[in-house]
């Protein structure tokens, strides 16, 4: 059974839909999104939608801090480009996409597995887990085998040491890294659509724990497109930049 | 747990004989109906009053050699048992000698040292090509297959710089062999290829000289000590070594890795070719550096910042060897100046690249009557003198250019196998022009192009229209 995993897809439609057919292409059947379905991006509607189907077929779907932003719910202060995204997908939500977003978890916890937005620790805050400190109280929470989350737009693995302490690996795309089922793993599988690490390509995982193995990806998608319609909606030029160059 | 022996049956596999036993594990011979199978099994020793270390060893083991591309370099992963379970390795059995059991004969030969570093720096490169250090090279695990190549087993503290180091966390104690561990090994940096170089040069050194460098710490503080005191110069314990083989073993020997050689197989290049060693201080140095030196080293030692680890997979990259196939017979200028602008334009842009300058001719012997060898050596003089006075103009520092005159019947199949030994990244050679002067061996260039290893750039001199 491969798990094909997505987060911080921030309503950029061509970044998911590359990420969805490549991840189908390798033979995905089960799927999870990490939250921060929308912000940013220009197509709140359309990834929503497509999000839904997913759900509806079984898929895990987590609430990021930029979709409970989105439904009105208190959260931890954004950056004003985020606000002025947020701003302006609330006014294109129907009642079909707020509820949708009303109705996920901040947490779903299967078998062994974890999947949560930011830290295990305080699913409902904005946490960064951008070292082994933070790592390692999500994982401590978390009390999984793997946890699997984003927020942060980069891809990254912790493994816990034998002397309790979680050590970061950064993952190198289309390798499968073994994860034995003896350790604790907790995997910020990076943003879809979003990336921030130098690279304009979409991120995404795709486990395969019977065979205790996952992938990191990066795809190629039409980057041009998805920042050409946040120009064209009026967001800020900066978050078409940021497709364009991935930083 | 159950106790295994000769006999015992683990997942279907029937242990034979017993090999080896370690600290880490022990090495069965499988068998099968018939008898000895060409397989062993490696068990990691665990269970109570054993170190974790066995257990992450053995999970390294099985991640590193999973990945590697299947070689002569490493023995061939067959199957393996889960760790949780019955943690077990099936590998390819290794028929050959061991290194360990020519380390009492030493002193050895410079010859002898030279044919098996330069096997086992292949072998070294082979996996650091792909993103691999071993981090545990000792002679215990080194094998020679009947071939003369050198086989690398053992890759529980190895790096695999795709995949998370499980042994990271391992590291108030430098875990390895203490004995060749390089100097930012001991500060715990394990991902760079030149700590492999370092433990070649420890083992070259002790083939040489019958001696370690390091001699045998048992603390860490005496650990330390390769930070900054130099070990003595292997001239100095046994005379009869070249100063080749002692500029060789020091340069693998530097304390920081950027000053060491940069690949594997740039040492495999100067043992298959001591004569175009560049002999500097470290190879002519006959004792240890003195009080004020060794003061000075340690001061630096204090703050000593190891090198950061070279990229993955161009960790090679930046250090490659270029082959200038250059005419040997109706010298063309036009064709020589234009070589050595592409040659120029590698070595500036690259700036560790080395310049191989290869002239391939026919044996002497067919060629000249009356005192074959006199005029053998004076010719092979007179090709070399040709080849020093290309590369002069290049102005690249002595370490960086070697000059070689491969005599041979088939001087296409010669600079093949040059390019193949000595593990050349690049290939520039003329392109056959119209005129005598390369009709001599019609379509080497092609030759080469179609069979080389690596790249081929041919290289045209401007036509005047």
């Amino acid at each position: 059974m491969k798990l094909a995993l997505f987060s911080d897809i921030h309503s950029n439609l061509e970044a998911i839909t590359a990420c969805l057919e490549h991840a189908q292409a390798l033979g995905a059947s089960r799927y999870a999104f990490l939250g921060d379905l929308v912000g940013y991006g220009a197509d709140p509607v359309a990834v929503l939608d497509l999000i839904a189907k997913f759900a509806a077929d079984g898929a895990v779907v987590i609430l990021g801090n930029h979709d409970a932003a989105a439904i009105g719910r208190t959260v931890d202060p954004l950056n004003a480009n985020a606000e002025a995204a947020i701003a302006w997908t609330r006014n294109q939500l129907g009642d079909r996409q707020r509820s949708f977003l009303e109705s996920l978890p901040l947490t779903v916890r299967d078998d062994n597995m974890l999947f949560v937005h930011a830290s295990a620790a305080a699913p409902e805050r904005s946490i960064y887990i951008t070292g082994p400190t933070e790592a390692e109280k999500s994982m401590m929470a978390g009390n999984a085998g793997y946890i699997f989350c984003g927020h942060v737009h980069e891809p990254k693995l912790y493994y816990m040491g034998a002397n309790g302490r979680p050590m970061p690996f950064r993952p190198v795309s289309g390798t499968p890294i073994p994860l034995g089922a003896n350790r604790q793993w907790l995997a910020i599988v990076g943003s879809a659509g979003q990336p921030r690490d130098r690279s304009n390509k979409a991120c995404y995982a795709l486990a395969d724990l019977e065979r205790e193995r996952m992938t990191f990806f990066r795809v190629a998608y039409d980057h041009d497109s998805a920042a050409q319609k946040i120009r064209s909606a009026g967001l800020p030029e900066r978050l078409a930049r940021r497709l364009e160059r991935g930083a | 747990m159950i106790e295994l022996g000769s006999g015992s049956d683990v997942d279907g596999f029937c242990l034979g004989e017993l090999l080896h036993v370690g600290s880490m594990a022990s090495i069965y011979r499988l068998t099968g109906p018939d008898g000895p199978l060409p397989l062993i099994m490696k068990i990691p020793r665990l269970g109570p009053g054993e170190r974790a270390v066995n257990v992450i060893g053995f999970e390294v083991c099985r991640m590193v050699l999973g990945a590697v591309a299947q070689g002569s370099s490493h023995p061939t992963l067959v199957a393996h048992g889960d760790v949780e379970t019955t943690p077990y390795l099936v590998m390819e059995y290794v028929e050959g000698t061991r290194l360990n059991d020519r380390v009492p004969r030493a002193p050895l030969a410079a010859a002898e040292i030279a044919q098996l570093g330069s096997a086992l720096a292949l072998a070294l490169h082979d996996l650091h090509r792909q993103d691999v250090v071993h981090l545990d090279l000792k002679p215990t695990n080194v094998l020679y297959r009947a071939s003369g190549e050198a086989v690398l087993i053992d890759f529980g503290l190895a790096h695999h710089s795709h995949y998370p180091d499980l042994l990271a966390e391992e590291l108030r104690i430098p875990v390895g062999n203490w004995v060749y561990m390089a100097p930012e090994q001991v500060l715990g940096v394990r991902c760079d290829p030149r700590s492999d170089i370092f433990a070649l040069g420890g083992i070259l050194y002790e083939l040489a000289t019958g001696r370690l460098p390091f001699g045998h710490p048992k603390t860490v503080r005496q650990l330390r000590g390769r930070l900054y005191r130099d070990p003595i110069p292997p001239r100095a314990i046994a005379a009869a070594t070249p100063a080749w083989l002692q500029e060789i073993i020091l340069h693998c020997l530097e304390v920081d890795a950027r000053a060491r050689y940069s690949s594997a197989a740039q040492v495999a290049f100067d043992l298959a070719n001591p004569a175009q060693v560049a002999i500097t201080d470290r190879g002519s140095r006959i004792r240890k550096a003195g009080p004020v030196a060794l003061f000075r080293q340690w001061f630096r030692a204090k703050r000593f910042e190891p090198a950061p680890c070279p990229p993955a997979s161009t960790a090679i990259g930046p250090a490659p060897t270029v082959l200038v196939a250059i005419p040997a017979t109706n010298p063309d200028e036009a064709l020589f100046g234009a070589l050595r602008d592409a040659a120029k334009r590698l070595a500036v842009a690259v700036d560790r690249c080395r310049i191989a300058c290869v002239t391939a001719v026919p044996p002497a012997a067919t060629l000249s009557g009356a005192r074959v060898e006199d005029t053998a050596t004076g010719r092979h003089i007179k090709y070399l003198v040709n080849l020093r006075r290309w590369a002069k103009p290049l102005d690249l520092p002595e370490e960086r250019v070697t000059y070689h005159v491969l005599e041979s019947e088939k001087p296409a199949a010669a600079l093949i196998d040059f390019a193949t030994v000595n593990e050349v990244d690049q290939i520039l050679i003329g392109a056959p022009r119209g005129g005598a002067a390369t009709r001599l061996f019609p379509g080497v260039a092609a030759q080469v192009v179609a069979d080389a290893p690596c790249s081929v750039t041919i290289v045209r001199p401007r036509q005047e229209s």
